[in-house]
């Protein structure tokens, strides 16, 4: 099919373009934005007036739930949920049942993915086998099934000496880590950020320092290991301070942070609503001023959902005994809005951070809008406006926001130049 | 600080409809279950115990978690408030067998029952309880994990007004596990509220939950010694044997030579102090024998005013509820 979108406000931060114009589209790639090329003929076109364009986003963490867990999603209905959210390219993590560290595991991801085609899916796939973190997984074998990096998740690795060599293997081949950091030991049975109001509540507490020791020795070993490394699920102000002096030494490290964290405090916790359950946990004002400041200054050059659908009743119990995780890439792109609308970001900045950012951390061939490059494009109305729980596409209904009023609404995404999600 | 109104146990004309923390319950309403509780007092010293307030009610004592005697004493209160009375130890029954909490509570709702008492190992049990039972049950928190236990930290304060009058003059102490305890949060909540000005806890570090003085107008003292000094009340609170494998202390030898409330400890607090324990005590770990059982220890007045205490809270949370329901009914004619 061949695309013409006319008349949007084209925002690439990428190529520094901002300006109203028209973008054409054919064979999946955008051939040419403003002047059409000679002879091209759109069999469709969208007016985009008073529209913005941007490359679609790019998700570093949108849990599938396939195969193993399709109560909670599936990968049709949770690439849906993501087109709706804007986003194009998403990566998902490999705590599915089994555990994607097969390629076996990987080459169903793919399949499934193909034929719902929502999203494009880059598999994370495990780093140790059944993130066990005992015995290394075939990063090569599943790199070459189409594993875009390797990570235990919040699994631990309890032996620095395997953890080394799991690093040292990955660099080998130039592959990249994704580290979620977390000390198991002092996380002990925390639910929540250890301070005043796990305290008042009662719930088990979290310290800062089980994510600080924890991405310290992942920091010392992936230096030593040479390995590209990304750190997933920031949540401290202390973590912000280690990337950025680890990037200030010349590091290769990349960072992303959930875009809850940035909205969000362990105070939503005062009614012990299970919605705001997710771990890492929430923290403090204080964390989530550093975390929003190392967005703006780049520390962090990407904004993911961290989406984790779960069914009803994984929320129907006390606070300690429900599982963890937001369902959320539905509303990444008006979320995220708020951003802007708080001040926080300019609205280039913001979409380099969920473009741009999280493609070149994890070099995806995506998250840019420019001649030549994948037609993966997100329409949306700034002068709109989202209420979320409308029209809701994710399996998962355990979003704390559901009835919340967000600036912003998709309008359209389109993915290798073919329509995935219109708005009615 | 985290402080919230509890609209949840409120009715709308600011009555108790359940019973679930103390966070957020006003002075008058704290005042007014004590003075309830103060006339049923009498209740228990009478022949024949008992006052038809609940007679028709069936009040369901829904126990997650073990428990002697709270458990007991409501079932006592229950009775005594003629109510018909069923106790049901869940933990070794319906969620054994895999049955969710919410499953649970539906069949117990289709027994019809009026009230639930409910004990529960996790923090916020009982205010999740709440929000899922039909809207004629009201919910009485018997004890939710670290979070509260708002019947004995009501109970506590009788202890204290009946032995020591106005809170405003006292200095209190709660002294030992305060990191894992629900009736020292409790507690802390109802002595600020009383108006308590000086409410000190003491324990060593490793007991004390972070930021506790964030949230609490409360003291901390990690040296027994300076905290108990002068106090007109010594609340010791149970060393919770199975946390110390955590690497929480090195010994009970240890901490009962810390923290242990002795004789001699004793006589640094304020002449005439009382000495309470919510039990059961570990004698020669928190507290020395001799002091457990000398004329300062109030902790045997304490289960006998717990029941009157648990009555006051059963009868006014259902009062509370039916308030609702006549109210409910006027505004759908």
């Amino acid at each position: 099919m061949s695309i013409t979108i006319s008349n949007a406000r084209v925002i690439n931060p990428k190529t520094k373009l901002d300006k109203q114009t028209d973008i054409h589209i054919d064979g999946g790639k955008i051939i040419a934005l403003g002047e059409a090329p000679a002879n091209f003929k759109a069999t469709k076109t969208i007016d985009a007036t008073g529209l913005i364009a941007s490359a679609g986003l790019v998700d570093l963490n949108v849990a599938l739930c396939e195969p193993g867990y399709t109560r909670k999603g599936t990968i049709a209905t949770e690439t849906l949920a993501a087109a709706v959210g804007g986003v194009t390219s998403l990566c998902c993590p490999p705590n599915t049942k089994p555990v994607a560290d097969t390629t076996a595991v990987i080459d169903l991801i793919l399949e499934r993915a193909r034929e719902s085609a929502h999203a494009k899916v880059y598999p994370i796939g495990a780093l140790t086998k059944g993130c066990e973190g005992e015995q290394l997984a075939e990063l090569v074998a599943l790199s070459d099934a189409g594993c875009v990096a390797f990570t235990n998740g919040l699994a631990p690795i309890e032996s620095n000496r395997i953890l080394r060599r799991a690093l040292e293997y990955a660099a080998t081949f130039d592959l990249q880590v994704v580290f979620t950091s977390q000390d198991t030991t002092l996380a002990e049975d925390g639910v929540v950020h250890e301070g005043a109001i796990a305290s008042f509540l009662g719930l088990a507490g979290i310290p800062e320092t089980a994510e600080t020791i924890a991405l310290t020795r992942n920091l010392l070993l992936a230096e030593q290991a040479g390995v590209r490394a990304h750190f997933s699920q920031l949540t401290t102000a202390r973590s912000v301070e280690l990337i950025a002096a680890a990037q200030a030494r010349g590091l290769p490290i990349t960072a992303d942070v959930a875009l809850y964290q940035l909205i969000l405090t362990d105070e939503a916790l005062s009614d012990f609503s299970s919605l705001y359950y997710v771990q890492p946990p929430l923290r403090t004002q204080k964390d989530r001023d550093a975390l929003r400041e190392g967005v703006k200054s780049g520390v962090i050059q990407a904004i993911a959902s961290h989406h984790q659908p779960h069914e009803k009743d994984a929320k129907a119990a006390p606070f300690a005994e429900t599982e963890p995780g937001m369902s959320s890439v539905e509303i990444l792109l008006p979320l995220a809005m708020t951003l802007v609308e708080d001040g926080l970001l300019d609205l280039p900045t913001l979409l380099t951070r969920l473009t741009s950012g999280p493609a070149d951390a994890l070099r995806l061939p995506v998250g840019d809008l420019a001649v030549g490059k994948v037609a993966d494009i997100v329409l949306f109305d700034i002068n709109s406006s989202t209420i979320v729980g409308d029209n809701w596409y994710s399996k998962g209904s355990n979003c704390p926001f559901m009835g919340h009023c967000l600036p912003a609404k998709v309008h359209t995404t389109l993915v290798d130049g073919r329509i995935v999600y219109q708005a009615n | 600080m985290l402080k919230r109104k509890q609209a949840l146990q409120l009715n709308s004309q600011g009555q108790l409809r359940h019973f679930l923390s103390l966070d957020g319950l006003s002075k008058e309403l704290l005042t007014e279950i004590l003075d309830t509780a103060d006339s049923f007092l009498e209740v228990g010293a009478r022949a024949v115990k008992k006052v038809p307030l609940l007679r028709g009610k069936t009040v369901c004592n829904v126990f997650f978690e073990n428990s002697t005697r709270t458990r007991t004493t409501f079932e006592l209160a229950a009775k005594r408030l003629s109510a018909d009375v069923i106790t049901l130890n869940v933990s070794t029954s319906s969620t054994s067998k895999g049955e969710t909490l919410t499953d649970t509570l539906r069949n117990l709702e289709a027994m019809s029952a009026d009230m639930f008492v409910v004990r529960h190992s996790e923090s916020g049990a009982a205010h999740f309880i709440a929000e899922h039972v039909s809207p004629h049950v009201a919910v009485i928190n018997g004890g939710d994990g670290r979070h509260a236990h708002p019947t004995q930290g009501m109970l506590d304060m009788l202890t204290i007004r009946r032995h020591k009058g106005d809170y405003s003059d006292l200095s209190v102490a709660i002294v030992g596990d305060i990191m894992h305890s629900r009736v020292a949060r409790s507690d802390m909540l109802a002595l600020e509220t009383l108006g308590c000005k000086d409410i000190r806890v003491i324990g060593p570090n490793t007991l004390l939950p972070v930021g506790l003085t964030d949230q609490y107008k409360v003291k901390a003292f990690t040296n027994m010694d300076e905290g108990i000094k002068d106090v007109d009340v010594v609340i010791m609170l149970r060393l919770q044997k199975e946390r110390m494998k955590g690497g929480l202390l090195p010994s009970e030898g240890e901490f009962f030579k810390q923290y242990g409330l002795t004789e001699k400890r004793l006589t640094m607090a304020a002449p005439n102090a009382i000495v309470m324990h919510p039990g059961p005590i570990n004698r020669g770990v928190e507290i020395e024998s001799s002091v457990a059982d000398c004329e300062q220890s109030v902790i045997l007045n304490q289960v006998t005013y717990g029941i009157a205490v648990r009555m006051a809270v059963l009868s006014m949370a259902m009062s509370g509820q039916l308030a609702e329901r006549q109210l409910e009914q006027e505004g759908s004619l």
